[in-house]
């Protein structure tokens, strides 16, 4: 199949303008987070006048990150660990057995995720308070009440991308370790799990991911000692001045581990997505 | 889970106060329910138990002075819902305005971001030098964490020392002096940006993966037939795409629509013509403290959600009835 020169230029063209797009916001965080800060408080200049290192000295004392740092870790991993070990026992059950309410669990599940986050944030918010005035279990502004909110965000994509994995181990594995008189639970750590490593750790990276980012949760239920990153990043501002460099530099730090992450896993993440899309 | 304490076969565990040898061998029957009950009870007291709170809610003058005892709030009947939809009011007037702007920036930032995604992922599926590199480049726009990605657009958009207005007025003289972005009507296009550059490698992402499901053979024999690329892009490509984009551009709008933390990172307080829904309920309910308006406003949107979830599924089924 030979392209005529239009489309040789047309794909050069579109790709040049996404990639422009693309990259001009990283370029701006990557630039910006070496500046001094007089250069990020006046006009934009595409080149740092000098660059330096001091944004990434400095961010750790102009706003307490390193806490934050701390909260967010706790909160997005406990969240993930636990988020992704009921996974795997749930997609274990529905990959291997035909249970009465299969099909609706798996379509109830997935429903949630299209409920808009603020429909259940206030009663969520109410039953917390009301939770602490009655039984003393501190849920609200605590960092137990956070993760538990977040375990349940990120668990319905990972029942169907787990059920999906498991779905493609053949159930000839299954059936020699029975034969072995191993039992199912024996068979799921041993057998299965192993297989399916890589898919694992891909849910896994998708559920921090999705804990790491979200701010509207985490801006209403947490306090000053719980605060994470995602609401703390905004106090780089006092009286109208912003340190907008400290702002880059602690944005380029938050960032990284997830994206270096999510780029390593991204073929077992896209070859989940679209098992779920087609099997729908 | 000590799986080094607990001999293997055994499970730990799951259901709290059953007794133990029923757990260490649970009849077959009984074993998938165990399995599910974690995420069942989970998704129970997180999701389904608060949303049927908030339904009760929406019924009840909730206000400030009931928040640490709402079950001593007054029982209202419809009242918020009154309130929420009497066009006459100011209350019903701004949601009807913060809700007419989140379906034109859903509108648009759906239709852009799949078309951004499908011309790049036909664009990058042969292989050329460099195509690597691209692919990767795309994807880290979704990779980022929703926080950073949005605040470094917000200093983009700050007028005195934003790159925006340093690239288009001052090299590209595309723009007189240096306009307001995250003020007034500019904050619409500013919202649609945000949204298309954190969405648009989502969607081609799902296309990619789409593409290569397509097998090879088919466009060989369009390109025999004498088909051409926009030929074989709409009779081969976009047909045999339609599974994907079914859920793909459900997901797109269900995804922008409910948006909170893009408008919420890019403004604090959006501008009425950047006023996504989800923040406009949140600052109806905890800028007055009136959980019961704000309960009402929920499930009105939930309500509008479900039909147009509903009503596009069933269209589609219908359509591939007849196809």
């Amino acid at each position: 199949m030979r392209e005529s020169s239009a489309v040789r230029w047309a794909r050069r063209v579109v790709l040049t303008l996404l990639t422009v797009f693309t990259v001009l916001p990283l370029y701006v965080m990557v630039v910006s987070s070496v500046k001094p800060l007089r250069d990020v408080q006046g006009a934009f200049h595409w080149i740092p006048t000098h660059v330096t290192v001091r944004p990434f000295v400095d961010m750790w004392h102009t706003v307490p990150l390193g806490r934050y740092f701390i909260n967010s870790l706790v909160v997005s991993g406990c969240a993930t660990v636990c988020s992704v070990i009921i996974a795997i026992f749930t997609g274990y059950a529905v990959s291997r057995y035909r249970f009465a309410g299969r099909g609706t669990f798996m379509t109830a599940v997935l429903s949630t995720q299209m409920f808009p986050g603020i429909l259940f944030l206030l009663p969520l918010f109410l039953i917390f308070v009301n939770i602490d005035r009655y039984t003393g279990i501190t849920l609200y502004g605590s960092r137990l009440g956070l993760i538990i909110t977040y375990l349940t965000f990120a668990l319905p994509f990972s029942i169907w991308l787990i059920a999906g994995y498991f779905d493609t181990i053949p159930r000839e594995l299954d059936e020699a370790a029975r034969v072995d008189g191993a039992g199912p639970m024996r068979t799921l750590f041993r057998v299965i799990l192993p297989v399916a490593a890589p898919g694992v750790v891909a849910v896994a990276i998708y559920a921090f991911m999705t804990a790491w980012g979200e701010v509207l949760f985490a801006s209403v239920l947490t306090d000053h000692a719980t605060r994470t990153l995602a609401v703390g990043l905004r106090e780089y501002s006092n009286q109208g001045q912003v340190y907008w460099n400290e702002v880059m530099a602690a944005s380029l730090v938050i960032s990284l581990p997830v994206v270096v992450g999510f780029l390593a896993l991204q073929r077992f993440l896209v070859h989940g997505l679209t098992a779920g899309a087609v099997k729908s | 889970m000590s799986r080094t304490v607990t001999a293997p076969g055994e499970a730990p565990s799951r259901a709290p106060g059953a007794p133990a040898h029923r757990v260490r061998r649970p009849r077959r029957a009984l074993l998938p329910y165990l399995l599910v009950l974690p995420a069942l009870i989970a998704e129970l007291a997180i999701h389904v138990i608060p949303m049927l709170v908030g339904a009760w809610m929406s019924l009840l003058h909730l206000t400030q002075f009931f928040i640490r005892n709402w079950t001593a709030a007054p029982y209202g009947g419809l009242t918020n819902y009154r309130v929420a939809v009497d066009t006459n009011g100011p209350v019903a007037k701004d949601l009807i305005h913060s809700f007419l702007i989140t379906v034109a920036v859903t509108v648009l930032v759906v239709a852009l971001s799949w078309m951004f995604g499908l011309a790049a992922a036909v664009f990058l599926e042969k292989p050329f030098r460099g195509r690597g590199v691209l692919r990767t480049l795309f994807l880290v726009p979704y990779a980022l964490p929703v926080f950073t990605a949005v605040i470094t657009w917000r200093f983009m958009f700050q007028r005195d020392n934003g790159m925006v207005n340093a690239l288009l007025s001052d090299e590209l003289h595309l723009a007189h002096g240096h306009p307001f972005w995250l003020l007034g009507g500019n904050s619409f296009v500013a919202i649609v940006v945000v949204n298309v550059w954190r969405l648009w490698p989502f969607a081609f992402l799902t296309l990619m993966a789409g593409l290569q499901s397509i097998p090879g053979d088919l466009y060989e024999a369009a390109a025999i037939d004498g088909a051409g690329f926009a030929r074989r892009l709409r009779s081969v490509t976009l047909p045999l795409l339609r599974p994907v984009n079914r859920v793909l551009l459900l997901v797109l709008f269900l995804w922008t629509f409910n948006d909170f933390n893009t408008a919420y990172v890019l403004f604090e307080q959006p501008p009425a013509d950047a006023d996504m829904i989800s923040i406009h309920i949140y600052n109806a309910s905890f800028l007055t403290w009136n959980f019961g308006l704000g309960s009402a406003m929920s499930v009105l949107l939930l309500a509008f959600l479900l039909v147009v979830t509903l009503g596009y599924l069933g269209a589609g089924r219908l359509r591939s009835r007849h196809a």
